[in-house]
């Protein structure tokens, strides 16, 4: 039974990871109706940045540990929601018109560079977090140990995404990307400026992806320029689950993958941990389609 | 016009048999490029039935091109079955295992079909790494795996190979070339073009689909064969999914839909990084740059696929 409820945890930490990643996905899909398969690699980009930051300009030691770390996470969450705009500026918006094979493959070529262009930059080889700058203790949950960085990252994640779920039903700016998913051309004639949406989109999920990928090189503390994929494809898979295009949906596709993906690891076999999560998607997709949550965007497959 | 088309014939004859004779005056380093460009083409052509005629989505070829040459491998090298039987064998074998897995998935749409069938290629990949049942040898994969042997001679060195996979290639080429043309491609190039409109007009778009994606797989299989043959040892690393991307971009690069585009292709992306070795570390980045840009200005490839002429005849 601990053993379970060691799992959990761990399922709900990944599964916030995972949900937040998903929320790049599902927001930018909503209003663009485009997978942008570059998503995972700005989550990588998101990881990579905070570990030069981390290592060059010393945050932690100048500020403290938690407001470094704060100050850190904002600033990555900038540079990478920039990154997003650039890109959707590049790859996407001269493709806006054209078909969806086009603006695929372009998404493909755009994640090819990106996770390459890492690579150039750092070098193959992993990455290690300096270890010393989180706290590393466990706390007691009716007689189960959890290390707190789970809680930090389960709380971090969840605060993020209460804040998006705010930020969209609340201001002005959240109905107008409400109003471009649902209708881009009605959203323009009702006077907003859609362009601008879909870069705050792109600002957004990106910036959302970019902490994800800073909270997993602080809690695996190691990262590499490949682990965007698997990371991305998960999520998306997530993104399915929940159904696509639906906030909510995201949160809990991502939590629930997270839960199957974790207790498949230690129940069923940890070797085929990654199969499982593909099988789900598959599984998904074939039975239903539109998701958990999800009933709009039916006709759209 | 028509004498224009002629000498771009003999052009291309003369290409041909330039081509043919190249392994007499190439070392064996350069006919094994060639031979690697062969395979790939060998794989676009396959998916380009898919993805270039019927215009499904499909990024999991690596998964077909891993059951052909691992079930070969497998009888090969546990029941000592010569390789040259083998071709048809692992070709029926990925198309049987692509009408399994498509039958289910070939009417999801666009985008969807793909993330779908990259979990595809994913989950063979995983399953391969973890011997499912006992007989793809782990990660290790699968060596001692035999040579073919053709009327007493056996292809081993790379020039025997160049033979063998061009003529393999010529016989491709024509198979599919008669098959664009008849009643099947056109059907699929309608289905690609407008699938509501094709159900219309009586096409029955999921069987035509599905079809087109059992020939690719079964062609894809038949390579793997091939490339058993060749490497003698196979591992699931070979299979992975960035083998999907290149073949996937081999036909949106060459012009999908067109097989001259399709091996021309194969010839930029897997022979031309080759010639340019210097830049073997940036060659990725360059790929992924040249996909953004392909996309923005010219998205139907570089050799595009012309629509088919057909002559009108009168009824009697």
């Amino acid at each position: 039974m601990e053993q379970f409820f060691l799992q959990l945890t761990n399922g709900l930490t990944v599964g916030s990871i995972y949900a937040l990643i998903a929320l790049g996905y599902t927001m930018i899909y909503g209003v663009l109706k485009l997978i942008n398969f570059a998503h995972g690699d700005l989550f990588t980009t998101g990881a990579y940045l905070g570990f030069t930051v981390l290592a060059s300009i010393a945050l932690t030691d100048r500020l403290g540990q938690y407001s470094g770390i704060i100050v850190l996470a904002i600033m990555v969450m900038v540079m990478v929601g920039i990154i997003g705009i650039v890109l959707e500026r590049a790859a996407y918006k001269p493709l806006r018109q054209s078909s969806r094979l086009s603006a695929v493959v372009s998404a493909l070529g755009a994640s090819i560079f990106i996770q390459n262009a890492i690579m150039l930059i750092y070098g193959a080889t992993f990455y290690f977090y300096p270890q010393d700058i989180l706290p590393r203790f466990t706390i007691n949950f009716f007689g189960i140990a959890v290390p707190i960085m789970r809680c930090i990252v389960f709380m971090t994640s969840i605060a993020l995404m209460i804040f998006l779920y705010v930020f969209i039903q609340r201001t002005t700016i959240g109905a107008a990307i409400r109003a471009a998913a649902i209708d881009q051309d009605a959203a323009r004639l009702m006077g907003i400026n859609v362009d601008r949406v879909i870069s705050i989109v792109f600002f957004i999920g990106p910036a959302l992806g970019g902490a994800a990928g800073l909270m997993v090189g602080m809690y695996y503390g190691h990262i590499n320029f490949t682990m965007g994929w698997v990371y991305g494809l998960k999520a998306f898979t997530a993104a399915i689950l929940g159904g696509i295009g639906n906030i909510p949906g995201a949160m809990l596709g991502g939590l629930l993958l997270g839960v199957i993906e974790s207790l498949g690891a230690a129940y069923i076999s940890f070797a085929w941990k990654d199969a499982l999560a593909f099988c789900v998607l598959i599984l998904i997709l074939i039975f239903r389609p539109t998701g958990l949550l999800g009933e709009r965007v039916a006709d759209k497959i | 016009m028509k004498r224009f088309i002629f000498t771009n014939n003999y052009i291309l004859w003369l290409i041909i048999i330039l081509f043919f004779c190249s392994p007499m005056v190439l070392n064996r380093y350069w006919v094994d490029v060639l031979n690697n460009v062969g395979l790939y083409a060998l794989l676009g052509l396959s998916l380009n039935i898919i993805l270039g005629d019927a215009g499904l989505f499909h990024m999991g070829h690596a998964a077909f091109y891993a059951i052909g040459a691992y079930s070969s491998a497998i009888l090969n090298t546990q029941y000592h079955i010569p390789m040259i039987f083998l071709i048809p064998v692992g070709g029926i074998m990925a198309a049987l295992f692509g009408a399994v897995v498509a039958r289910p998935i070939i009417h999801l749409r666009g985008d969807y079909l793909l993330v779908v069938t990259i979990g595809l290629v994913e989950i063979v990949r995983i399953a391969l790494i973890n011997d499912v049942f006992g007989l793809t040898g782990g990660a290790n994969g699968i060596f001692g795996i035999d040579r073919m042997v053709i009327a007493g001679l056996k292809i081993r060195k790379p020039h025997h190979f160049f033979y063998f996979i061009f003529m393999f290639i010529i016989f491709s080429v024509f198979i599919f070339s008669r098959l664009k043309q008849s009643k099947f491609g056109r059907a699929l190039n309608y289905i690609r073009e407008d699938e509501t409109a094709a159900q219309g007009s009586g096409i029955h778009t999921a069987h035509y689909k599905l079809l087109a994606f059992v020939l690719g797989a079964g062609w894809a299989g038949m390579t793997g064969v091939i490339y058993a043959s060749k490497m003698t040892i196979i591992s699931p690393e070979s299979f992975s999914f960035w083998e999907s991307v290149i073949v996937f971009m081999i036909v949106i690069l060459g012009g999908s839909g067109s097989i001259a585009g399709v091996i021309l292709g194969a010839f930029l992306i897997i022979g031309l990084p080759e010639v340019f070795r210097g830049f073997s570390e940036s060659r990725m980045l360059i790929f992924g740059g040249a996909m953004m840009m392909l996309m923005i200005f010219r998205p139907q490839g570089i050799i595009e696929s012309m629509p088919q002429m057909y002559k009108i005849r009168n009824k009697p």
